[in-house]
């Protein structure tokens, strides 16, 4: 039942923030791609950082944030009686960081390749800012908002370092499959490991190969002519 | 809505004042600055490429913001930068069409029509639509995705999008580019019967003259963002530059030549100058092949060199023989005859650096844009 389980939670938790990153990450997006302000290019280096910080800093750093001592934590603490760090929510809060460039990216380049005259003309024919959004821009910026999805889904569902560090091993809460994986290679369990491996490499696998069967002009490796 | 139709029937103005130049365009780069009223019926907005004309219908439509700038339409101020009044786009209720149509791919051409429609019920909606669409001859396309369409379908669509929300005013940007004379004008028919019953004001920009024949009741020519004339397409064409002519005051050089090729493209015309073997390069004016053209230039805007420049963006270098020099306070005039007489103001300094005397061999290097085109 240990892969079930590990299996479970892992996809549980690569839903709730493949969900999360996309209602977050559209108004940062959309943000992003319109405004002039001339530091935005702080905010794009904030949302890029965990593409370039080993996993484990980051993890160091939710770790003290949301840990018993840390701010967060202590707030945490006193609204709900227990900490964040180690739970699942915390797996959530910490993974929406550490995925949040796989959903913002491709969420700009989509917003920011939409033809500004459709938006002036939409808004020229007496539409709301938001009636442009949902009407316009999301329509025209599909192909991006799936790319979106799918990198954060399979971003979160790989992951190791920041899930070892903020929720550390504890089975149906924190102990994802790549986790799983890790431990039995420590107690040299190879073929529990391989069982795992295997199970995460096919659902990878499906994933990816149903998106790009559906939409070519979906993000990938491959040139698409 | 009874006080809109009853001012839409006897016939709306726009007030439009407004200076706007380019947030980080280059220093050398013209303001747009134009004052003018539209009373109902279609004004031609005409000049060349570059001219400012699509700058200033993005100003009156609100996708840019002038810093001075007192936009009317009527009694219901559009912008006011006195008062700090901006009306948003979407609440100016404005058409506007742009060059390209700018359908929405993802909607049918029905989808289209009805954006602008968002506040009437589905029944007055629909029938809105319906009739748009057969008065602009596209009712067969109603369902047809808007990616499919192209060229005059395209535009006539985009046409009746822009009108279906009643507008008060009607902003065109060289709606029919690309389309043949006979598409064109059953489009601006189209577009006349419209407004027969509304008689809002409709801004029609073009560069091509055979449409400015073909359209207009009044036109306003645009060059570097100044308004040079208006008046009634024979005058204003016929007899252009007349502003210009206070304007072209204070030119030390005033040279006579004839238009030997336009190109339009690039916004520029060669003349031969009267009595030499001399091209130069001026700015696109309102002359055909063989036409006389007058020219005036500032004799402190040519450069002086005392060898043949090369790799300049500049695009006339003439070579001349200085005739005398002269020196005022701290300008040395130079008469320079390069087949005909120019008049060149230097600084002393540079006078000194190149060690200017009578009789020596010297280039004029002179900007196209430096040469102004001016009425006799």
């Amino acid at each position: 039942m240990n892969i079930v389980e590990a299996l479970w939670l892992s996809i549980r938790l690569a839903v709730c923030v493949a969900v999360i990153l996309l209602l977050l990450g559209m108004p940062l997006a959309y943000w992003l791609a319109q405004t002039k302000w001339r530091g935005k290019f702080l905010v794009e280096s904030v949302v890029a950082l965990p593409l370039v910080l080993p996993p484990t800093v980051l993890g160091f750093y939710l770790l003290l944030v949301m840990g018993a001592n840390g701010p967060l934590g202590k707030l945490w603490t006193a609204w709900f009686g227990h900490t964040l760090a180690f739970t699942f929510t915390g797996l959530v809060l910490a993974s929406i960081l550490y995925s949040l460039p796989f959903a913002v990216q491709p969420l700009v380049v989509a917003f920011e390749s939409v033809d500004q005259r459709l938006l002036d003309a939409a808004a020229i024919l007496g539409a709301s800012r938001w009636r442009i959004f949902r009407q316009i821009l999301m329509p025209l910026s599909i192909p991006g908002i799936i790319t979106a999805v799918v990198l954060s889904f399979a971003h979160t569902l790989g992951e190791f370092g920041v899930v070892l560090m903020v929720g550390g091993n504890i089975p149906g809460i924190t102990r994802t499959v790549s986790i799983d994986i890790y431990d039995h290679v420590q107690s040299l369990d190879y073929a529990a490991a391989n069982r795992m491996a295997i199970a995460l490499l096919l659902i990878s696998f499906a994933v990816l190969s149903t998106i790009f069967a559906v939409n070519r002009r979906v993000w990938s490796p491959w040139p698409t002519k | 809505m009874a006080n809109q139709m009853t001012s839409s029937m006897t016939g709306s103005r726009l007030d439009v004042h407004l200076r706007y130049k380019r947030p980080g365009a280059a220093a050398e780069s013209f303001e747009l600055s134009v004052d003018f009223q539209l009373d109902a019926g279609i004004t031609i907005l005409f000049g060349p490429s570059g001219a400012g004309k699509s700058t200033l219908l993005d100003c009156v439509a609100g996708l840019l913001t002038p810093s001075v700038a007192r936009i009317a339409l009527d009694n219901d101020l559009l912008q006011d930068s006195d008062t700090q009044v901006f009306v948003r786009p979407e609440r100016r209720r404005l058409a506007y069409l742009f060059q390209a149509p700018a359908l929405f791919p993802h909607l049918t051409v029905e989808e289209n029509v009805a954006f602008g429609l968002n506040h009437l019920h589905q029944e007055s909606r629909d029938n809105t639509v319906r009739n748009l669409l057969e008065a602009f001859r596209v009712a067969p396309l109603a369902n047809r995705k808007a990616s499919q369409i192209s060229g005059g379908e395209a535009q006539r669509i985009a046409l009746a999008r822009a009108l279906a929300p009643s507008p008060r005013a009607v902003l065109l940007d060289e709606p029919l580019k690309g389309l043949d004379a006979e598409l064109r004008s059953s489009i601006v028919d189209d577009l006349r019967a419209w407004n027969r019953a509304r008689q809002v004001p409709i801004l029609y920009v073009t560069h091509q003259r055979d449409e400015v024949d073909a359209l207009g009741e009044r036109v306003l020519a645009l060059d570097r963002g100044l308004i040079v004339a208006e008046g009634a397409p024979h005058t204003v064409l016929d007899a252009p530059r007349k502003k210009r002519l206070a304007y072209a005051a204070g030119f030390e050089n005033h040279l006579s030549a004839m238009v030997q090729d336009v190109r339009e493209a690039d916004g520029v015309m060669r003349a031969r100058l009267a009595g030499t073997e001399a091209d130069i390069e001026v700015p696109l004016g309102y002359a055909t092949v063989g036409t006389r053209i007058h020219v005036a230039i500032r004799a402190g805007d040519i450069l002086l060199a005392a060898r043949k420049p090369e790799g300049l963006s500049a695009r006339n270098i003439l070579a001349g023989v200085i005739d005398s020099l002269e020196i005022h306070g701290p300008t040395v005039v130079c008469r320079v005859n390069a087949g005909a007489m120019f008049l060149v103001h230097v600084t002393r300094g540079a006078g000194r650096a190149l060690e200017l005397a009578a009789g020596q061999s010297v280039w004029l290097v002179i900007k196209t844009h430096s040469c102004h085109l001016v009425d006799d």
